[in-house]
C-alpha cells in the first residue's frame, strides 16, 4: 500500500485529500502510478493528463516521471505552488 | 541553524530581527523581507484569501531552502516564518530574516530564499474575490526569478 495525498485544487476537483492504494504489478515509478490512477474513472485521468499542470512530491521531496514509488510510500500530488 | 516556522498566528518584526542578533557581536548585516497580502491581484479585488501547505513536507523545504542559502552564502543565522489559513489585505504572509558579517550575504541570501520558497516550498494561496474563490495560479515570473540564481553560478 501507498499513501496519497493531494492538496488545493487538485484537492477539490477529486474530491479527495487523502486515499490508500495498493499498487499494481507494474506499478514501481511515478510514472507508472499515474498509468494506474489514469485508469479510474473520469475525473482522475482528466486531472492528471499528462499536459495538465500538476507536480509530484515522493515522501515530501519533490520528484518526477521516473522517481521510483515502493510500498509505504507517501505520494503527494499538487498544482504549482504559490506561496509566499 | 536555521529556524522555520509555519503558523496561522501573526508575527512581530521587531521581536524577530532582535532574536538574530541577540547576544551576539559577529553580525554586521540584517537583512529582510516581509510579504504582505495587497487588496487586488491581476485586475480584481480580494477580499481575503486562504493558504493551504504540505505539513512535514512545507518544513522540510524551508530548511532544505535554507541550507542552500546558507552552503553559497556566510550566513551567520536565518528565520523563515510563513503564515497559513485566512488572511485579510495587509496582514504579513511571510517573513525571512538572514544575519551575516556583510550586507552582500545577508541581501543575497535572503532575495534567494524568497525566490526559492515562491516556486518550491508547498504552498497554494485561494483568494476571495467579488466574484467567488479562485485559486492563485503560479507565475512564469516566479520560475525565472528563481532560475537565475542557477544561471549566475552565485
Amino acid at each position: 500500500m501507498v499513501t496519497l495525498l493531494y492538496f488545493a485544487s487538485l484537492r477539490e476537483t477529486l474530491g479527495c485529500s487523502r486515499e490508500q492504494v495498493a499498487l499494481s504489478g507494474a506499478t514501481n515509478t511515478v510514472s507508472s502510478l499515474l498509468d494506474q490512477l489514469r485508469s479510474r474513472e473520469g475525473r482522475w485521468t482528466e486531472v492528471l493528463a499528462p499536459g495538465r499542470q500538476w507536480r509530484v512530491a515522493v515522501n515530501q521531496q519533490m520528484a518526477d516521471l521516473a522517481t521510483p514509488v515502493k510500498p509505504g510510500d507517501e505520494i503527494a500530488f499538487f498544482p504549482p505552488v504559490t506561496g509566499g | 541553524m536555521a529556524r522555520v516556522r509555519v503558523q496561522n498566528e501573526d508575527f512581530d518584526v521587531g521581536r524577530e530581527l532582535d532574536a538574530l542578533t541577540h547576544g551576539r557581536r559577529d553580525v554586521g548585516g540584517l537583512a529582510s523581507f516581509v510579504g504582505l497580502v495587497r487588496d487586488a491581484n491581476d485586475g480584481h479585488a480580494i477580499h481575503g484569501m486562504t493558504l493551504e501547505h504540505y505539513p512535514g513536507m512545507t518544513e522540510k523545504a524551508l530548511e532544505d531552502i535554507c541550507a542552500q542559502a546558507s552552503a553559497r552564502w556566510k550566513v551567520l543565522d536565518v528565520v523563515v516564518i510563513h503564515r497559513v489559513g485566512s488572511l485579510k489585505p495587509g496582514d504579513r504572509i511571510v517573513f525571512v530574516g538572514v544575519a551575516s558579517a556583510h550586507r552582500g550575504d545577508a541581501f543575497e541570501a535572503c532575495e534567494f530564499i524568497m525566490d526559492y520558497l515562491k516556486t518550491r516550498a508547498p504552498f497554494w494561496k485561494r483568494e476571495d474575490t467579488p466574484q467567488g474563490t479562485k485559486w492563485v495560479e503560479a507565475r512564469a515570473s516566479d520560475d525565472s526569478a528563481a532560475q537565475r540564481w542557477a544561471k549566475s553560478g552565485r
